[in-house]
């Protein structure tokens, strides 16, 4: 039985656990040198902090994962440096360092993981503006600040982790720009024993930040030198930083599940299309299993769960009884996790309208440098139509970053719900590799 | 530190992009010094150090341009998504800064 796991990250690593235990031997790739995905992104060889310092609350589930990591490395298959450029029915393709292979496979779990969603601004291209996940990969595995003057714009947890880690090591930001209001998070979360939202802002409060809730950057201006922005009651201000980062929540690596040609359903809550998959990670692909942000955006500890609950269904449909006791307790927590992530989805909501408005000079697609105007200039019926007008999409990147808003801008463009302009379709290879 | 309001600052020790640093190295820093080549000058970052980060904590200000005239990029992402950070590696092509590590000698070119 040929089995592939796709990624070393939380769900990875916990979906390769369970079919070594049941006597399997997956074959499992990584792309990064080592695992541990980017929640548990180690640092190179020669730095010296340990896991109490590089993951802070979540250190003792991040060193259970590295250990579980290590130990299982020789049980497998284990390829790290390994791209999965291309994906069919029954095999794959792989790149590790200019050497080309086809494999096999008959399950495949796809564990590809998340990314940050933008919203572009203008000047978002220059030097000195990142993502907020490379603000905190910068932190966490090169023991850099982006900046000394850093500004911080986007919504959710990320947003008040990266701002109390950067204050923690003595680099506060200078400005924290969360885009939800403070209302939208109080209403969030009725019914629930606590509010994570809530929590998550009286963590930031204690720890000395201040943020400004309901506000947005406008521009960052040349040479990244100010940050123009908009607080809750309309007022614009100019705030002079040397860096960037931004990043209103993750959107899931599904390149590859489209090009397994699982079925997308667009989901309201998180105004992403997710690859279709039931409450075991089955996509409507025969063989085919999700799990971890790359399917849909759930958090590392969603991810172990949903790990250990794919692997669980590939056993049950080789024929193997695991215990029902133990999907049974993994469902009903997974169930659990998901009414406190619909939570956070309502308490932290992507600012569409923000992206919607994005002015004309904007650069929407930084691969191909096209700007929103000329995406609005096209009218056309459909984002992929779009694309083939405008090349927006088209680039390097295929669309991670400037797929969800070209989205809201066409659907502003024509006066049509955001569903019905559709998704830009994956294209392999999905990242580009020397053939 | 020192304010710097008011004064004549001497900013050394950057070859090219003489200037500010895009990222500040702040914790983990006492690694071994690597040299390497940017666009043929001589260079030095840290044993551990990603293309990106030599590059960018060195002072050097971008990793490339846009190939179509908008100016400096130096990448966005940080985790090998975004395909902004190519950096042309001699004898090796392109490879994205970002998830590429020094190595000794290396020779950088930025396009």
């Amino acid at each position: 039985m040929s089995v592939v796991v796709v990624g070393a990250g939380p769900a990875g690593v916990r979906a390769v656990e369970r079919l070594v235990a049941a006597g399997l031997r997956p074959i499992w790739i990584e792309e990064a040198p080592d695992g541990g995905g980017r929640v548990f992104q180690k640092p190179p060889p020669g730095f010296s902090r340990g896991h109490r310092a590089l993951y802070g609350a979540d250190h003792g589930r991040a060193f259970a994962l590295h250990a579980a990591l290590a130990a299982l490395k020789p049980l497998t298959d284990w390829r790290p440096d390994t791209l999965v450029w291309n994906l069919r029915p029954g095999d794959l393709d792989v790149v590790s360092d200019g050497t080309h292979e086809r494999l096999g496979w008959e399950r495949i779990i796809l564990c590809t993981g998340a990314m940050d969603r933008v919203v572009p601004i203008p000047g978002w291209t220059q030097p000195g503006v990142t993502s907020l996940g490379a603000a905190q990969i910068a932190l966490k595995t090169q023991g850099l600040a982006i900046g000394r003057r850093v500004a911080l714009c986007g919504t959710g947890p990320l947003l008040l982790l990266l701002a109390q880690q950067l204050t923690k090591v003595g680099a506060p930001p200078v400005l924290v720009l969360e885009s939800a209001a403070w209302s939208t998070t109080l209403r969030a979360v009725p019914g629930l024993a606590w509010n994570p939202a809530a929590a998550l802002r009286g963590m930031a409060w204690r720890a000395g930040l201040k943020v400004q809730t309901g506000a947005v950057p406008l521009r960052v201006e040349e040479g990244c030198t100010a940050l123009r922005w908009r607080d809750s009651r309309g007022w614009e201000h100019r705030t002079e930083v040397d860096a960037v980062a931004m990043g209103w929540g993750l959107k899931p690596e599904t390149q590859l599940a489209d090009l397994a040609g699982a079925r997308f359903a667009f989901d309201r809550l998180q105004r992403l299309w997710l690859p279709e998959r039931d409450a075991a990670g089955r996509a409507s692909v025969p063989g085919v299993y999700l799990a971890g942000d790359g399917a849909s955006i759930g958090g590392s500890v969603v991810a172990e769960l949903a790990g250990t609950r794919a692997a669980l269904a590939v056993l049950q449909d080789i024929g193997e009884k695991p215990d029902p006791l133990e999907t049974t307790l993994l469902d009903r927590a997974l169930a659990r996790e998901a009414r406190f992530r619909r939570a956070l989805e309502r308490a932290f909501p992507y600012p569409h309208a923000l992206a919607a408005a994005m002015p004309d000079e904007t650069l929407l697609c930084r691969c191909e440098a096209i700007t929103a105007a000329e995406m609005r200039a096209s009218a056309a019926p459909e984002i992929n139509r779009g694309k083939a007008a405008t090349r927006v999409g088209m680039g390097r990147c295929q669309g991670r970053l400037c797929g969800p808003p070209a989205a809201e801008v066409l659907a502003q463009a024509i006066g049509c719900d955001i569903a019905e302009v559709g998704r830009l379709r994956g294209q392999m290879p999905v990242k580009p590799v020397v053939l | 530190m020192l304010d710097p309001k008011g004064r004549v600052v001497m900013v050394s020790g950057a070859p090219r992009g003489v200037g500010r640093a895009i990222a500040e190295r702040l914790l983990d820093q006492d690694r071994p010094v690597v040299d390497f080549f940017l666009d043929g000058a001589p260079a030095q970052a840290r044993a551990g150090d990603t293309l990106l980060t030599a590059i960018l904590a060195g002072g050097h200000g971008h990793v490339r341009h846009s190939e179509f005239g908008d100016g400096p990029r130096a990448g966005f992402c940080w985790m090998g998504a975004c395909q902004d950070c190519f950096v042309l590696v001699e004898g090796r092509g392109a490879r994205r800064a970002c998830g590429t590590l020094l190595e000794p000698g290396m020779k950088l070119r930025r396009r």
